[in-house]
Parts: C-alpha cells; sequence; structure tokens
C-alpha cells in the first residue's frame, strides 16, 4: 500500500507540475506549488515509513512549516507589486 | 486578576512549547532535557517581551468545547468533499460559482478566525475577504451558499467562542 | 487484531489516494482560478489526513505518533489560511471569478 501512495504521490505532483507550466494567471502557478509542496510533504512521510526510517519525519514536518512560509511570502510580493497599492493588514 | 489571568497565559505557552520539544525530541537524556528547558524559557521570554502572550495567542477557554465542535466540522468536511470530488469527475466542466457576501456575526477576532477558517477547511467555499461585519465568499454551488446563509455554522462557532 | 488495523489503514490511505487524484484531475480539469483553489483544498484537507492517519495506524513507536498529529496539526492549520491568501491576492489583484449568475451585491 505504501509503494502504491508513493506512486499516487508522484503522479499527483507531476498533474501539479502540468498546472504550473500552464499557468495563465501567476496565482495559478503559486497555487500549483503550494498543491506540489503539500504533497511533498506527505510523500517524504509515507517514504520515512516505506523505508524503515521514521526520522523522516522531522523533515516533513520543516518542510511543511517552510512550504507555508514561503507560499506566504510570494503572495505578499505579488499583491503588492500586482495590486500595487500597500493596504492595511487584516 | 490581570496578572492572574497573565501567568496562567504563561503557564499555557511554556506547557505547549514542552510538550512540542517532547514530542520531536522523544530524548530523555539528562543534557537534552536541559537544553529543551532553556529553549522553552528562551521562546517564552521572547514571547513575552513581543507581548503576544493574550487569551487571542492562547485561547485555551476554548478548548473544553472544542472537540464537539471539530467532530461535527470533519463531518461537513467528509461531506463536501464528496461534493467537489463528484464535481471534478463530471463530464460538463460548466462553471456555476457563486459569489456572495455573508454577515459575519462573532464578537471576538478569535470567533471570527474560527469561523472563516471552517468555511475554508470545507471544500467547496472560500473566503475571499475577510472584514469585521462581512465577509465575501467564493462557493463551487449555490447550495453551499444556501448551507451558509441559514446560518449553522456561524451559530456553532458563537456558541463556542461563548 | 494487527490484521485488522493493517486492513483500516491501507483502507484509509486508498480513500486518500483516490482523493489526491481527484484533486489533481479537478486542479488540472476546472477552467476558472477560484474553482481550482476549491479543488486543491480537497487534496490539502482530507487526503491528507486520511494519509496521515493510515501512517499513525502503522506507527509502533508513540514518538512517530505525536510526530505525524503535529505534522497533520500543521496542515489542518496552514492549509485554509494559504488558500485564503491565495484567493485574497487574486482578487486584490483583479482577477474576477467566472460566475455565470453573478450576484455580489446580496
Amino acid at each position: 500500500m505504501l509503494t502504491v501512495i508513493t506512486v499516487t504521490l508522484l503522479l499527483v505532483m507531476v498533474l501539479a507540475l502540468i498546472r504550473a507550466f500552464k499557468g495563465p494567471s501567476v496565482f495559478d502557478r503559486v497555487l500549483a506549488a503550494n498543491v506540489f509542496g503539500t504533497k511533498t510533504v506527505l510523500l517524504i512521510a509515507v517514504m520515512g515509513f516505506l523505508f524503515g526510517r521514521p526520522e523522516f519525519l522531522d523533515i516533513a514536518m520543516i518542510y511543511a512549516l517552510i512550504n507555508f512560509i514561503s507560499v506566504i511570502g510570494i503572495l505578499r510580493y505579488f499583491e503588492f507589486t500586482h495590486g500595487g497599492k500597500a493596504e492595511d493588514e487584516t | 486578576m490581570a496578572k492572574q489571568i497573565f501567568a496562567r497565559h504563561t503557564v499555557s505557552v511554556i506547557f505547549t512549547l514542552a510538550v512540542i520539544w517532547g514530542a520531536n525530541s522523544w530524548n530523555w537524556d539528562p543534557l537534552l532535557i536541559a537544553f529543551g528547558v532553556l529553549s522553552v524559557l528562551l521562546v517564552a521570554w521572547i514571547c513575552h517581551r513581543m507581548d503576544v502572550i493574550d487569551h487571542e495567542s492562547q485561547p485555551f477557554h476554548l478548548t473544553l468545547r472544542l472537540p464537539a465542535y471539530y467532530a461535527w466540522l470533519i463531518k461537513q468536511i467528509v461531506l463536501s468533499n464528496i461534493d467537489v470530488v463528484k464535481r471534478v469527475w463530471r463530464s460538463d466542466s460548466s462553471s456555476s460559482a457563486v459569489l456572495a457576501r455573508l454577515p459575519v456575526e462573532q464578537s471576538t477576532d478569535v470567533g471570527r478566525v474560527i469561523y472563516a477558517n471552517s468555511v475554508n477547511l470545507t471544500p467547496g467555499t472560500l473566503v475571499v475577504e475577510l472584514s469585521n461585519t462581512q465577509m465575501l465568499v467564493h462557493a463551487l454551488t449555490q447550495e453551499s451558499i444556501t448551507e451558509l446563509q441559514q446560518g449553522e455554522m456561524s451559530r456553532k462557532v458563537t456558541e463556542l467562542e461563548g | 487484531m494487527d490484521l485488522f488495523i493493517s486492513i483500516l489503514s491501507g483502507v484509509c490511505m486508498a480513500l486518500g489516494g483516490i482523493l489526491l487524484i481527484s484533486g489533481a484531475v479537478g486542479v488540472l480539469r476546472f477552467s476558472d482560478f477560484y474553482n481550482r483553489l476549491h479543488a486543491a483544498g480537497v487534496t490539502d484537507t482530507l487526503a491528507a489526513s486520511l494519509i496521515l492517519f493510515g501512517l499513525m495506524l502503522l506507527s509502533e513507536h508513540s514518538g512517530i505518533l505525536l510526530k505525524l498529529i503535529l505534522i497533520l496539526l500543521f496542515v489542518l492549520l496552514t492549509s485554509p489560511t494559504a488558500s485564503h491568501a491565495l484567493a485574497k491576492a487574486a482578487w486584490k489583484a483583479g482577477l474576477k471569478p467566472d460566475t455565470s449568475n453573478d450576484k455580489p451585491g446580496q
């Protein structure tokens, strides 16, 4: 089962990459990067079990945090450059 | 009174940090425990200096009421997941998406965040804009908007914040 | 009992895998950006929870279990925030959703 899930995750990541290349807007690409990142977290966790190396879970956790922060960071950047004007924080 | 509340929140921060350290380290070597105690105290001190330790970052007054709400929310998430998956595999990819402004009745920030996060967590509905009194929701179908307008989720969150 | 647990974990992960595929196909197929966000939400919440739950059933060490719970909590806390940030940024950049019966004034 773990092997099947690993292959499924890799397939899903390929589909997310196709969306990232197709675009059309920059937000589609960020969305695809976000999906790709979440799937990477799952992939690392599943592979940790597949190879009997539970230490992989630490890497998965760090990746989950980095993925979230990077998506928020990229979005802040595009929000200000595309929107043109600075808004109040909500 | 204020001091007492402050002390309770500080204890809660330290407890949470200690649990996270323990869960991740899982190594009861005296040296590592000492490192853990030092890190927890350092982070708690930094949080104190940043002045972020209050009932908003530590909403433990909700703890007792949260499990019942989450049980209900998980049911909603499963139901709406099935709905979205059906739409994914349906052959016609016609879009019947709806935008609607809904009122937000929660009085506290925590309540509003829980409500908006719940709306986001259930696939098929997505908060686009959130202000103090209303939010702009994008939904895949008219039905999910109607369901939100009936206000069961909103009522449950209002009960939650007490 | 062991057999039962491994079957249960297999069922959880298989369901999660089906949801993963559905979400990815939705991200590819839907024509509108906001609809694609909904499809991505499927994989972020339920599929991730199911797969991590399946792994939790397989873990024989309580430290591993706690780590999996922490990962699940991170995913559940961050994914709605990330999709809201995406929707808000796209909305502010002027990307209008494709609504056949548009009535935002309601």
